[in-house]
């Protein structure tokens, strides 16, 4: 039975052609704009997630306060109030994953004939844990490289670029400012932060190493950053809260005294940059699910027309025998036939044109399984709720009328 | 004698209009046998064809009875008339109405399609009929290939599909000439001779003759009821 519907509903679409194809392109041009839009829209989400991962999940960070001397303010980490003792207790906090004191600058870097300026973050073990960053090659330095201050560096992809080339860097020494370093590892490729900064141009030492034999610093056992990891999403403001009043006891500060440093949010910033994405990828959903809609409006209108032209066919059906839930059958039918088969070549225009946009602008795209289905369903639903109106007025045709109608 | 086909009692049929119900059929009495061969007449406007709407359960009467082969119709859902129309019935129009995208085998096998026949079957009853009225070679023809006369053989064809106790035509015979007329009605008469009960209306008295029975109807009423007599002349 269902065969021959689809068999009938079949050959009516191909009794005229033109308007099957015309009614087909209002859900091709429905279907291929939501899934191009979708497509982009998730290829944005992902590059944001991609680009917030990267930085490392639940982060804050915590900088040193500002001195004031003589009226000329420092700003932010310029003060040495934040010690690696700091940092070692906010580790001991309660919904604390880990924390990695950061001692940063930049310093001329050499090895053999080249030579690059990169960024040196003088840090501690647990920095890479923070930062969820992995060592693809040879080993991270250990509690013992910092306790001894030892001259050993994890260097980014960038870096070993510019002065390994194709040389594999673990093993070699390089040099920071005259002093050699062996490269213990290389550190796994992240890409842009969201601030547009290659993350991969660095290179990881003891903190201890940084602060006594790079850099030098005035207050030893002082930082300007921890940088510190919260457990769960859901723990960042209970985490804030116990740090600041962690600080603040430590620092032996009095009630009405301000905080002698500050503690920043990295994640709100990247939910509010992940959020953004969203909502653009919803807009543009939903103006395309607009055109779906009018794609479906085109198969209610065509398929009351058709009605109105096969009156006379339906009245001797129903004469023949046709039940009511046959006649609301084939025409429904033939309705999801026409959406789903403009689905189908809508589905293909539009994951060719994000496959195209993808290739021609470097634009992100992503198509996933769900997009597929769900266009397809939502294909099919338009068909029915479509479809449903014309095609009940088909079955309550009263017989008589229709086979008087000429 | 055996269960009438049709049967029916105090049949009364009015259409709401504006001005009020308006009656159409009055006091209708009536019974069929089965084998019999009945020919519905009378004027324009007389009834006949609400008569026929209402033998055929496409229509229901304002009041009184109609059984059909013993059940009565009055009762019924709409899907349960849809299969007597499909399975007891056997509907032959005046103008033809085969589908006309279909090929006349598809045409033929179209009431097996709602009965859930399957394919094989279809085809092979189909084809069983299309020659049983001579008409197999044009199996997969469309049905504006092949000339009225045949068109109504293949109307025919699909009428018996399904093997119906009972055919209802209206004006079979009103769009052919005369001499295809009588082609048709030499059909409906073997037909009968095999066992299948016919209603037939028409206004020709010619083709009337072909009946056993001759009903007449006038303003709603049935007028006359009596058996054919041989070479009568009916003023129309």
């Amino acid at each position: 039975m269902l065969r021959w519907m689809l068999h009938e509903a079949w050959s009516a679409m191909g009794a005229n052609r033109l308007r099957t194809l015309l009614t087909m392109l209002g859900m091709v041009i429905g279907v291929g704009a939501v899934v191009l839009m979708m497509a982009v829209g998730q290829g944005a989400q992902y590059a944001v997630a991609q680009s917030i991962n990267s930085m490392g999940s639940n982060l804050f960070v915590v900088l040193s306060g500002f001195t004031n001397t003589g009226g000329v303010r420092s700003g932010s980490g310029g003060g040495p109030t934040l010690t690696v003792r700091d940092a070692n207790a906010i580790a001991e906090l309660d919904n604390i994953e880990a924390s990695a004191p950061v001692h940063m600058g930049t310093a001329q870097v050499i090895y053999g004939p080249n030579n690059w300026n990169t960024s040196i973050i003088g840090t501690t073990p647990d920095y890479l844990a923070v930062r969820a960053w992995n060592v693809v090659e040879g080993s991270p330095f250990t509690a013992s490289d910092l306790r001894s201050a030892t001259r050993v560096t994890l260097i980014g992809k960038t870096t070993a670029q510019n002065l390994f080339g194709d040389e594999n860097p673990v093993g070699k020494t390089l040099r920071i400012k005259q002093s050699p370093f062996v490269v213990l590892g290389v550190l796994a490729p992240k890409g842009q932060s969201l601030d547009g900064r290659d993350q991969d141009d660095t290179l990881l030492i003891p903190l201890t190493t940084a602060q006594r034999q790079v850099f030098g610093t005035p207050f030893p056992g002082s930082v300007r950053m921890i940088m510190v990891q919260a457990s769960r999403p859901e723990a960042m403001p209970q985490a804030e809260q116990a740090i600041i009043a962690l600080l603040r006891q430590r620092h032996r500060l009095r009630e009405g005294v301000d905080n002698d440093f500050f503690v920043r949010n990295l994640t709100a910033v990247a939910d509010s940059a992940a959020e953004t994405t969203r909502i653009m990828s919803l807009l543009l959903g939903a103006i395309a699910s607009v055109s779906l809609l009018v794609g479906g409006i085109g198969i209610m209108n065509i398929m009351l027309v058709s009605v109105t032209e096969r009156t006379r066919e339906i009245g001797i059906r129903m004469a023949i025998g046709a039940r009511e839930q046959d006649i609301l059958m084939q025409f429904l039918l033939e309705a999801i036939l026409i959406s789903v088969a403009g689905c189908l070549i809508g589905l293909l225009l539009g994951v060719g044109g994000a496959v195209l946009a993808n290739r021609l602008t470097n634009t992100p795209v992503m198509i996933s399984g769900s997009t597929v289905l769900v266009a397809f369903s939502v294909a099919a639903g338009i068909g029915i709720f479509f479809g449903y109106y014309p095609a009940r007025k088909a079955a309550r045709l009263d017989p008589i009328e229709a086979l008087r109608y000429q | 004698m055996a269960e009438p086909v049709i049967r029916i009692a105090d049949l009364h049929k009015a259409y709401d209009t504006p001005a009020g119900p308006f009656p159409v059929l009055k006091e209708v009495n009536l019974e069929v046998q089965p084998g019999e061969f009945v020919a519905i007449m009378g004027p324009s406007g007389s009834g006949k064809s609400t008569f026929m709407n209402i033998l055929g359960c496409l229509d229901r009467p304002t009041s009184g009875r109609y059984e059909l082969d013993g059940k009565s119709v009055a009762a019924m859902s709409k899907d349960e008339t849809a299969r007597l129309r499909n399975q007891t019935l056997g509907f032959v129009f005046q103008g033809f109405n085969l589908l006309p995208r279909m090929s006349l085998e598809d045409n033929v096998a179209l009431p097996l399609v709602y009965s859930q026949v399957e394919k094989p079957i279809r085809r092979e009853r189909a084809r069983e009929l299309l020659a049983r009225v001579g008409l197999e070679k044009y199996a997969s023809s469309l049905p504006n290939r092949i000339s009225g006369g045949q068109q109504q053989r293949v109307a025919i064809a699909r009428a018996l599909v399904n093997k119906p106790r009972l055919i209802l035509a209206d004006e079979p015979t009103g769009n052919l000439d005369s001499h295809t007329s009588e082609e048709i009605m030499a059909l409906f008469n073997e037909l009968n001779q095999e066992g299948i009960t016919i209603v037939l209306v028409t206004h020709e008295a010619d083709v009337a003759q072909h009946a056993q029975r001759q009903v007449r109807f006038l303003d709603g009423r049935i007028v006359r009821d009596e058996p054919t007599h041989p070479l009568e002349t009916i003023p129309c």
